[in-house]
């Protein structure tokens, strides 16, 4: 247990550190794109609300709660990644628009 | 059936994904192709998770994917450029919420104290981020004021709630249930903490507060992650943490303001800045073509006001027209213009220009001497000379686009009102400027309609 914990930590630890990495090199042009593709990566809470919503064949108050949490999961993945795409496909370049 | 290594393998490849994905949101060129590898992590993650043991029926599961895509796809497909800022708050939000209801259920598979702690957490990181995303979303939307809402006793009041949600989650974990009373109270006081955390906060500083909430969706994941066990949630939950953090970060240092400062001081409480005294020049549609047409060089400085006049398509109209000219064109952008970072970007995107245009304020700033027009565009603050002289302004400090050492500046306004901050700008009585009253996107409007004879 105690271990599993250390595990744990040492995981979060080296994620935020190359989460700090990675963003701190994107121009501000693309800020909200990020944004809005970060926040549909933090939609990865869905993997545990599925967990949670199918993990009984008895409805419970577990399954409630996950099912909720399914649906509130779903709207940030699909919602978050199509909007980034719309978004990332109205950038282009001078070069992109002679091509058309 | 997947037993438990197969999936933590295929969660590797998911955080791999998304670490490269993010990469590749780093660059204009490749940031397509970055969002789809994250979407493609995702994807994996979800698909794994639904063979695994744990799965018993996908009956609920089948039903509540199915409303949230149809959901999630109709708001990405339908939502206005203009209106991003909120959607992303209202997506943070759902990100929250439900990372809260993960952890509450995690509630009934275990009872430890580790479990206990996590939970709280994530629960009261979820309901801050839920209730504080709605009020972000009402203040966005226009539904509710977008000024700040400030009453005496804010502070204590503020206070009394984070005591009171210290003491249920310390009653909580010491008697741990997924019935517990005390859980109800923690859950309750976090959405009526995100409440009151958000609602001091004006309009014009929303672009840290989508930012901050951005980064505790993704921490209520990773807290949700540690209460569940499980790697992925913790990898790619720390990752928007981060993202979110360093956003939040950007974006105080280009108000020249702490975190501290933007969330709990409503902004302008003191207002000390020297009036500034002068005339106003105004200028006609017509003259302004006249000295647009002889530029060589414009720039237009986009801000919040551009986005509410819908004046995107023909700004960039009338860059297509100067340009046809023979005059080089480009869009200075400051990074807290709009209502969420990178904001303008998009509008200018989504009205066809191109990204090699787009020019930060850094790159502006020793270029703007020899730039013949300046012309400002519903920006204020972001353009305010007396935050680089004015000691005594409430927004000293904070770094500027330098649009009044060009040549010529214009700007276009509706009426001699202040700006958001309400702070009066010199910039207005420049002797290089003149001011374009009237809709900004009617006045440019007429401008391209000389170009046309």
């Amino acid at each position: 247990m105690e271990l599993t914990f250390v595990y744990l930590a040492l995981i979060l630890v080296l994620a935020i550190f190359l989460g700090f990495e990675l963003i701190s090199k994107v121009p501000a042009t693309l800020h909200t794109p990020l944004m809005s593709g970060a926040n549909a990566i933090s939609g990865i809470t869905i993997v545990g609300a599925l967990l949670a919503a199918g993990s009984s064949e008895n409805t419970s108050l577990a399954t409630w709660l996950g099912a909720a949490a399914v649906v509130f999961a779903t709207i940030n993945v699909v919602g978050g990644y199509l909007v980034t795409d719309r978004m990332l496909g109205m950038f282009r370049s001078r070069t992109d628009k002679t091509d058309e | 059936m997947l037993n438990l290594v197969a999936i933590n393998a295929a969660y590797i490849v998911a955080a791999g994904l998304f670490i490269f994905g993010l990469k590749m949101l780093g660059h204009p060129a490749s940031a397509r192709r970055g969002n789809f590898l994250s979407a493609l992590g995702m994807l994996i993650a979800i698909v794994v998770t639904l063979l695994s043991e744990g799965i018993l029926t996908w009956y609920w599961i089948t039903i509540c994917a199915l409303i949230g895509a149809v959901i999630g796809a109709a708001a990405a497909r339908l939502v206005a450029m203009t209106a991003m800022p909120e959607m992303v708050a209202v997506f943070n939000g759902f990100g929250g919420a439900a990372s809260l209801l993960v952890a509450w259920a995690a509630l009934f598979e275990s009872h430890s104290l580790f479990v206990a702690i996590t939970v709280t957490l994530s629960v009261v990181i979820g309901g801050v981020t839920f209730a504080g995303s709605v009020i972000a979303w009402g203040k966005l939307s226009e539904v509710m004021t977008s000024r700040a809402i400030v009453f005496n006793g804010q502070r204590i009041v503020n206070s009394l709630i984070l005591l009171a949600l210290l003491a249920c989650a310390v009653m909580f974990c010491l008697e741990p249930s997924a019935q517990s009373p005390y859980l109800y109270g923690v859950i309750a006081l976090a959405l009526i903490l995100g409440i009151f955390v958000v609602i001091p906060i004006g309009g014009a500083d929303m672009p840290v507060v989508i930012s901050l909430l951005n980064s505790y969706s993704g921490l209520a994941a990773c807290a949700a992650g540690f209460a569940i066990n499980n790697i992925i949630l913790i990898v790619a939950g720390s990752l928007v943490g981060a993202a979110g953090i360093i956003l939040t970060n950007i974006m105080c240092k280009a108000m020249n303001r702490s975190l501290g400062n933007v969330l709990f001081s409503g902004f302008g409480a003191v207002k000390t800045a020297t009036k500034v005294e002068g005339e106003v020049k105004p200028i006609s549609a017509g003259d302004a073509y006249l000295i647009l047409e002889a530029a060589n060089s414009v720039t237009f400085v986009p801000g919040y006001g551009m986005a509410v006049a819908q004046a995107q398509h023909v700004v960039c109209e009338l860059g297509e027209l100067l340009e046809a000219h023979g005059c080089e064109v480009s869009y200075a952008i400051h990074p807290v213009a709009g209502r969420m970072p990178g904001h303008m970007n998009v509008l200018l995107a989504e009205a066809n220009v191109s990204y090699d245009q787009l020019v930060e304020m850094a790159d502006i700033n020793p270029r703007l001497p020899s730039i013949d027009v300046a012309v400002v565009i519903g920006a204020n603050d972001v353009v305010n000379p007396s935050a680089r002289d004015d000691e005594g302004s409430p927004i000293y400090g904070m770094p500027i686009i330098n649009v009044d050492e060009a040549k010529t500046v214009f700007v276009l306004k509706r009426s001699m009102a202040s700006g958001f901050a309400g702070v009066d700008n010199p910039l207005f009585m420049g002797s290089n400027t003149r001011m374009l009253f009237g809709d900004a996107k009617a006045s440019i409007s007429e401008i391209i309609s000389e170009f046309k004879p």
